[in-house]
């Protein structure tokens, strides 16, 4: 195992490696090939998706390997917005409250056009979440908080210097050649996630296209350390007088680090654009003083692009892997973990039997829709900030002045649409049949809502299902009659006697749910069917389209 | 809905008026941006997706048509005879 110590606080260090661990022999590796040790399940790239994607199957209660092909969680924050959906994922995986007590929690965003404020958005408007629209919080965080996690779960094997060379699809397992310090070895598993990254070497392995839209607009990424009294707040420019003609943003995180992304020119030569010299002046313009330092530095182009398919057989992929969207609107890492928490429980229960394995397919049934909704909501973002022809400058321009006198055009201002869970258009739903005005629908994620627990404190939805992520679960509104629920379905009722109340009757709104009202729940949290009065062969039958036997 | 192709002013010709009208003393560029903005008011007040993708496949049936009859034009021009207009 592996001693994940994490000091995070080596994190605070300015520059270079953030987190180093070792790389240790492992007994596998001393087998024969011809012997080589079989595994269930092995992941590949302990990045935010993999880390998570391997406590979410331990916690399940399946040995994971998990492979990594450098002993050192990377420099530079990247990722750093973290949506509420993703915390609630965390939560689940025992992370959740560590990330949000050093993160920099934001719900409101605003938008100027030159000097001046266009609109402002408040992403959760509402009270009666458990947890924030957002987050903001260096990437290197984020990882150093999962490995910790990692550490206190002796179903992982997190391997460090391990690096796939080679991998080989056979009909009940997959095989796979690994490069370490110590020489080659190999193991055999029976399902193979790649969670490792854009440039994903599993990908080719498997020969799988990556195709998509190329930008060729160029964006400069500026980590800066200064005490600032600017709101914890999204601050997005179009034409800011301190970088006429492009797009600009600045983000807090924390120990007093800014983000600032600044449009650059497509013909731009990004080896000048990086170095500090060049930069400062454009930042201490943008802030007006040039007391600050620099944390990290980089020059980018991006790509919105996917694969066809995320199942290859006994190989699937998960988070940059399988798709890479632009970074407006923090869909990256965010639909990643999404991927890991829908991927989990299905291979769970097939590993288990539980399920047949056409049950994965619906992994990328589901995880394909949302990439196509990720991709086409971040290229929508990137072509307003950077139009590709005089008619789209001159609409945007329409845009951006009828902004400043209409809610309409506020409305299309798109400076980024943020990451919003997706709604599956899913075959493991079962339709309505019953009437609604609201609530979540089947393919949608459950809402929160603020309830009392069974000795009268407050707490949220999201806890009272934390101990039934495992399974599926029955949501009940009390007050009808009582439903007769199948064996080994997790039960939160809400109302009625002896269970959860609703003083605020949020949940009950949230859920358009009258008495008797059930929704059936999925592991992952994603409603996959619900009932006005439902009966036990009803929610039989929508339990088994559920499990993907049907 | 769908698209309304009947005539829905009751002077057509005030309506014609008014966008002429708009234009006047403008650059071309300054026509162009003028109408980039109302087409996205109209857009929105009409607001219905639907409509919008129809009207835009009316509007751009223009501009196939013109992409033919300068080809017809170039073809004429080709064989020597000049393109006359035809009156229905």
């Amino acid at each position: 195992m592996v001693q994940a110590k994490t000091d995070s606080e080596t994190a605070e260090s300015k520059t270079g490696t953030k987190t180093q661990f070792g790389y240790r022999r492992h007994p596998d590796q001393d087998r024969a090939d011809r012997n080589a040790a079989e595994h269930p399940v092995v992941v590949v790239g302990a990045g935010p998706v993999g880390l998570s994607l391997a406590i979410d199957l331990a916690q399940r209660g399946q040995r994971v390997v998990l492979l990594d092909d450098a002993d050192r969680i990377g420099e530079g924050s990247r990722a750093i917005c973290f949506s509420k959906r993703s915390l609630e994922y965390w939560d689940r995986l025992g992370v959740g409250q560590r990330m949000v007590d050093k993160g920099v929690v934001w719900s409101v965003g605003k938008v100027f056009h030159g000097d001046s404020l266009l609109y402002q958005f408040n992403l959760l408007p509402e009270p009666g979440h458990k947890r924030p629209a957002f987050i903001n919080l260096q990437q290197f965080y984020a990882e150093a908080y999962l490995v910790d996690r990692v550490g206190q779960l002796p179903e992982i094997d997190l391997r460090w210097r391990n690096k796939v060379t080679a991998l080989d699809r056979r009909n009940d397992h997959v095989a796979l050649t690994i490069e370490t310090p110590d020489g080659p070895y190999r193991l055999q598993a029976q399902y193979v996630v790649a969670c490792d990254g854009a440039r994903s070497s599993l990908r080719q392995m498997v020969g799988a296209e990556f195709s998509g839209q190329v930008f060729e607009d160029q964006f400069l990424i500026a980590d800066v350390r200064m005490t600032a009294e600017f709101p914890t707040e999204r601050w997005f420019w179009f034409d800011p007088p301190f970088h006429a003609g492009r797009s600009a943003l600045l983000h807090k995180q924390p120990d007093d680090v800014w983000r600032i992304d600044l449009q650059l020119s497509r013909f731009a030569d990004p080896a000048i654009e990086k170095q500090p010299d060049h930069v400062r002046p454009r930042i201490a313009r943008m802030l007006g003083h040039d007391e600050f330092e620099f944390e990290w530095i980089s020059v980018y182009k991006f790509q919105c692009r996917r694969m066809d398919r995320f199942v290859h057989g006994r190989v699937m992929f998960a988070g940059d892997s399988a798709h890479q969207v632009s970074p407006f609107g923090a869909r990256g890492a965010n639909s990643g973990l999404e991927d890991a928490e829908n991927l989990a429980w299905k291979l769970d229960r097939v590993l288990r039997q539980d399920s047949p394995q056409c049950l994965l397919e619906s992994y990328h049934t589901e995880r394909s829709q949302a990439a196509d909704e990720n991709i086409r909501e971040s290229t929508r973002s990137t072509d307003f900030m950077a139009p590709n022809s005089h008619q789209e400058a001159r609409l945007r321009k329409a845009v951006l002045s009828l902004a400043r006198e209409t809610e309409f055009g506020k409305r299309m201002v798109n400076a980024g649409r943020l990451s919003v869970p997706t709604s599956y258009d899913s075959p493991l739903s079962t339709s309505d049949a019953d009437a609604w005005r609201g609530g979540p629908r089947p393919g949608a994620s459950m809402p929160d809502a603020p309830i009392t627990g069974l000795q009268g404190q407050s707490m949220f939805l999201t806890d009272a299902f934390m101990p039934e992520r495992q399974r599926f679960t029955l949501l009940e509104f009390g007050n009808g009659c009582d439903v007769d629920a199948p064996e080994g379905l997790g039960v939160i009722s809400v109302g009625g006697e002896g269970s959860y109340a609703d003083p605020l009757a949020l949940a009950v709104t949230r859920y358009d749910a009258g008495p008797g009202a059930a929704y059936l729940l999925r592991p992952d949290g994603y409603v996959a069917a619900r009932f006005r009065h439902p009966t036990r062969s009803a929610l039989e039958a929508a339990l088994a389209r559920a499990s993907g036997r049907n | 809905m769908t698209l309304s192709t009947l005539s829905n002013f009751a002077k057509p010709d005030d309506a014609f008026r008014a966008v002429v009208e708009a234009h006047r003393g403008l650059s071309d560029e300054q026509s162009a941006d003028l109408d980039a903005a109302l087409v996205l008011i109209l857009a929105n007040h009409i607001g219905d997706l639907d409509v919008l993708r129809e009207a835009i496949v009316l509007a751009k049936r223009r501009m196939i048509d013109a992409s033919q009859q300068q080809q017809q034009q170039q073809q004429g021009a080709h064989k020597g005879r000049p393109y006359v207009m035809s009156i229905p």
